[in-house]
């Protein structure tokens, strides 16, 4: 993208965003759609991101990359969605006496993984769904979340020990 | 934590929540993001709006009783 499509993007100019829009919108979809795993909320939220990107043009500094900005822009949307979505999640029921080999009892246990992990902080499920569900390398992740990679192991841990403890209350022994 | 223990609870979470692959989205957003915007312009132009009146009105309220001023001033 060249800085004279920047440059009419920050004047407001609608074609210009409208191509800033279709060269971009993909990789902030993919990227969002990991995060909040609904592929219709992420239609809904990538254009939340893009009017976030709309508002604050003027901001957008030309030198560095389009890319790198919307992602972090992308990502607390995302992870504000996640957060309203929380208030709303119901913490899973204890699973079944184990019968292993059992289909249904698998399908129990995955429920349950899936629905302790969505009762994760917003900020730690993000991290741990970039990290350990879709392997993102941790220096992306630290790009988007605007943090160190430090920071996005500490965050790694701690999800997945808080992650411990909720399977154990629900009588799975990771 | 023992990193069979960490790799254990990949394997559940990656079983539970598998990995998203080929992401895009199932329609042209564009039309709807263009809504968006000229949604957010119309409010921008009325809260605009709102303002310069509000801010007329006070400049009449100063004008007809200046002796609300130290009031003002003091309850800021």
């Amino acid at each position: 993208m060249t800085t004279d499509l920047f440059e009419r993007f920050a004047r407001g100019d609608l074609d210009a965003f409208e191509t800033v829009f279709r060269q971009s919108h993909r990789e902030v979809y993919g990227w969002i759609v990991r995060i909040v795993r609904d592929r219709s909320v992420a239609e809904d939220l990538t254009m939340e991101t893009f009017e976030r990107i709309y508002r604050a043009r003027l901001r957008f500094d030309h030198t560095r990359p389009f890319g790198a900005w919307a992602r972090r822009i992308a990502t607390h949307v995302a992870i504000d969605h996640l957060k309203a979505l929380r208030r709303e999640v119901a913490l899973p029921l204890p699973v079944s006496t184990p019968a292993r080999k059992d289909p249904a009892w698998e399908r129990e246990v995955r429920d349950a993984v899936a629905g302790a992990f969505r009762s994760l902080p917003a900020t730690l499920q993000a991290t741990a769904t970039l990290a350990l569900i879709e392997e993102r390398p941790y220096e992306e992740i630290a790009e988007a979340l605007d943090t160190s990679t430090s920071a996005v192991k500490s965050r790694i841990f701690r999800a997945v020990r808080i992650l411990r403890r909720k399977l154990e209350r629900l009588g799975i022994k990771p | 934590m023992n990193e069979s223990e960490d790799e254990r609870i990949r394997q559940l979470l990656k079983s539970a929540l598998p990995r998203i692959a080929n992401a895009e989205p199932t329609r042209d957003l564009w039309p709807d993001m263009l809504k968006r915007i000229e949604a957010g312009a119309e409010s921008g132009v009325s809260f605009g709006l709102l303002v310069w009146v509000i801010a007329g009105l006070a400049a009449v309220a100063v004008f007809l009783f200046p002796g609300m001023i130290p009031v003002v001033l003091y309850h800021l």
